[in-house]
């Protein structure tokens, strides 16, 4: 019978170390998941701290039978961000590419692709499945169709579908936080460790709108992915990634491991992540092509 | 082909843009060494109402060009739509047959599909592609046999120093017009708001999701419904592009993302030169015929300033004055400090 699977994708903010190591020692003793992406995407100005802890962290979950894959850097702008790249990538294990440098220095080994890496259609994800890609999380912004149509060309390909947390939107040489505080990126001071779930930025009538990560921007709306088990699997969905945030993610695991196991349905699903203290209201419109801020129902 | 001649005359490519038939006519008159365009459909990144070319209106633009001496670049520069990617293909096999120089190309699909049909037809990566290190341009030129790579306006000019001590391929950068400041090709903000973003429809804060509300004698430029900036009596509205609106954040109203201003990097041409760049690029292919001219005039001045060894700062300064955006610019990333 098919099922579907569920990771855990890598931590977009700037959580300290001790954060880290609970966060994930948590996510090993008590949650039911695959598959977990660790490993800094955003800044590689963190990568020097938070580099410290990543092996006990993936010692401990591979130790909890957890599938443990790396994910490296969206944007290497430094000479010290390519070096980690081509480090990574030399890894045994599987290692998650996020910018085309990683492709290049994985070719040959198996990788699989984040959202920050453009696979739109089936050609791309093709091509890329010949390099050696095994798994794919598209883009945010692409809508269910394409997913569909991209899973069922390349049924080789694992599709993972982005299906918990504030959307990662874009990426930029800018460093908003620091911009936001007055600093200078070269002299950030490790500013956005005040916002563990992202800077809110609302509209000039207040509205929530959107929200900072250092170079990052992300929605300020938490999308979830609310489709049946069914439907999941009729679309070619092999896997559901959440990404993780600074509430209980257990218990949004809980919530999405009854939605995979065809326990709930989307609409119990969304009822009971309401019920958490989410960093915005739910959203799922790039699902249907739509704008991504809106949740819309059948 | 190009004119050998004019190819070798110059220190740095001056590559500009043309929405239509009429601004190609204008820029190869103005002095443009290359021209891009890209067809009336999805598969370009300027894919706005009463813009871009018919295969028709390009293979008459490629000998328009070519009677000045200038070549044509043609741009299929989005992200093929999945199940639909016949649109894309049939674009490279048009520029294939139109004789144009190059194609500028981002997506996977595209730069395969190219290769393997079209051997001889020259690549340019898109800045869509946002190849911004060594072993990206690597890759692409290695694979795909790209021959030149657009760079994303994220980068310092030390920056593309060393990227151009490291690869093989020609480098091209923005030096005037609109400027992104997220990772170009990386960013979804304008489809979170609109359903409509550059890598999927060909277009940024489209005009369609745009309105304006009066209330209280302040008027509210929005997109897709939200707020982007405020203007009281007297100011004069921008356009609501999303990054370069006011927001809040930690209690401050600003312009967090970037300032309503445009990328003018006409004095960095010497350092741009210096630092191993093939071919320097105007952007604006939505700008009608007049400000195409004027712009390429200026450029052209300061190209060939820059090839006689003569200052032409202040002449071409003057020239474009009156041409960036509100009258606001900056040298964007080329400059660490912007960050």
């Amino acid at each position: 019978m098919s099922t579907v699977e569920l990771s855990l994708g890598p931590n977009f903010f700037n959580w300290p170390n001790e954060q880290l190591v609970d966060f994930y020692a948590r996510i090993a003793d008590e949650a039911q998941i695959e598959r977990v992406y660790v490993g800094e995407v955003i800044c590689g100005k963190r990568m020097p701290f938070s580099d410290k802890v990543f092996p006990e962290i993936i010692e401990r979950l591979q130790a909890a039978g957890k599938t443990v894959v790396v994910s490296t850097l969206a944007l290497p702008v430094t000479v010290r961000d390519r070096k980690s790249i081509v480090e990574l990538c030399e890894w045994d294990g599987l290692v998650e590419v996020n910018d085309f440098a990683g492709v290049a220095k994985r070719k040959g080994k198996p990788f699989a692709a984040g959202p920050f890496l453009n696979v739109y259609n089936e050609g791309a994800a093709q091509t890329l499945v010949n390099m050696g890609m095994e798994s794919v999380c598209p883009p945010v912004e692409l809508p269910m169709t394409s997913i569909e149509t991209i899973a069922k060309a390349v049924p080789d390909l694992d599709m993972e579908l982005f299906a918990f947390g504030r959307l990662p939107l874009a990426v930029s040489g800018r460093c908003y936080h620091a911009r936001a505080h007055k600093l200078h990126k070269d002299s950030c001071q490790f500013i956005c460790d005040r916002d563990p779930d992202g800077m809110d930025v609302t509209t000039l009538d207040d509205e929530n709108f959107l929200a900072a990560n250092g170079i990052q921007t992300l929605s300020n709306t938490v999308h979830a992915t609310a489709l049946t088990k069914d439907e999941l699997i009729e679309k070619g969905v092999k896997r559901l990634r959440l990404s993780p945030h600074s509430l209980d993610m257990v218990a949004v695991i809980n919530i999405f491991r009854d939605l995979a196991e065809g326990r709930i349905d989307g609409e119990e699903c969304a009822a009971r992540l309401r019920a958490l203290p989410l960093p915005g209201q739910l959203a799922n419109g790039y699902l249907t092509g739509k704008p991504g801020h809106l949740w819309l129902v059948d | 082909m190009s004119l050998e001649t004019t190819q070798d005359s110059h220190l740095l490519e001056l590559v500009c843009p043309a929405g239509t038939p009429a601004a190609l006519k204008a820029a190869a008159e103005a002095g443009a060494h290359s021209i891009y365009c890209g067809f009336r459909n999805e598969t370009n990144a300027r894919n706005f109402p009463g813009l871009n070319f018919s295969e028709k209106e390009l293979n008459a633009g490629v000998k328009t060009a070519a009677r000045h001496g200038a070549n044509v670049l043609v741009a299929v520069n989005t992200f093929a739509r999945a199940g639909d990617t016949e649109l894309w293909t049939r674009a490279v096999d048009a520029v294939a047959a139109s004789g144009a120089h190059a194609m500028i190309v981002a997506d996977l699909a595209v730069l395969d599909y190219a290769a393997t049909h079209h051997p001889n037809l020259r690549l340019h990566l898109s800045v869509q592609a946002a190849a911004a290190t060594p072993e990206s341009v690597n890759f692409y030129a290695e694979t795909f046999g790209v021959q030149r790579v657009v760079l994303p306006r994220v980068m310092s000019v030390e920056e593309i120093v060393r990227l151009n001590k490291e690869i093989d391929t020609e480098t091209e950068v923005f030096v005037f017009g609109g400027l992104c400041v997220m990772t170009e090709g990386r960013c979804s903000l304008s489809s979170y708001a609109t359903g409509k973003s550059p890598n999927l429809t060909g277009v940024c804060s489209p005009p369609g999701d745009v309105d304006y509300q009066e209330n209280g004698g302040t008027l509210s430029a929005r997109l897709g419904g939200f707020t982007i900036d405020c203007f009281t009596q007297g100011e004069t509205a921008g356009y609501p592009t999303l990054c370069k609106g006011r927001f809040q954040a930690e209690g401050e109203t600003s312009y967090l993302f970037e300032d309503p201003v445009s990328l003018n990097a006409a004095s960095l041409l010497p350092k741009l030169h210096k630092a191993g760049v093939t071919a320097i690029k105007i952007e604006g292919r939505q700008r009608g015929k007049a400000y195409i001219s004027q712009v390429v005039k200026a450029f052209r001045t300061a190209v060939d300033g820059l090839r006689e060894g003569k200052t032409s700062e202040e002449e071409v300064s003057a020239m474009l004055a009156s041409m960036t955006e509100g009258g606001r610019e900056t040298t964007g990333a080329y400059k660490k400090i912007w960050r």
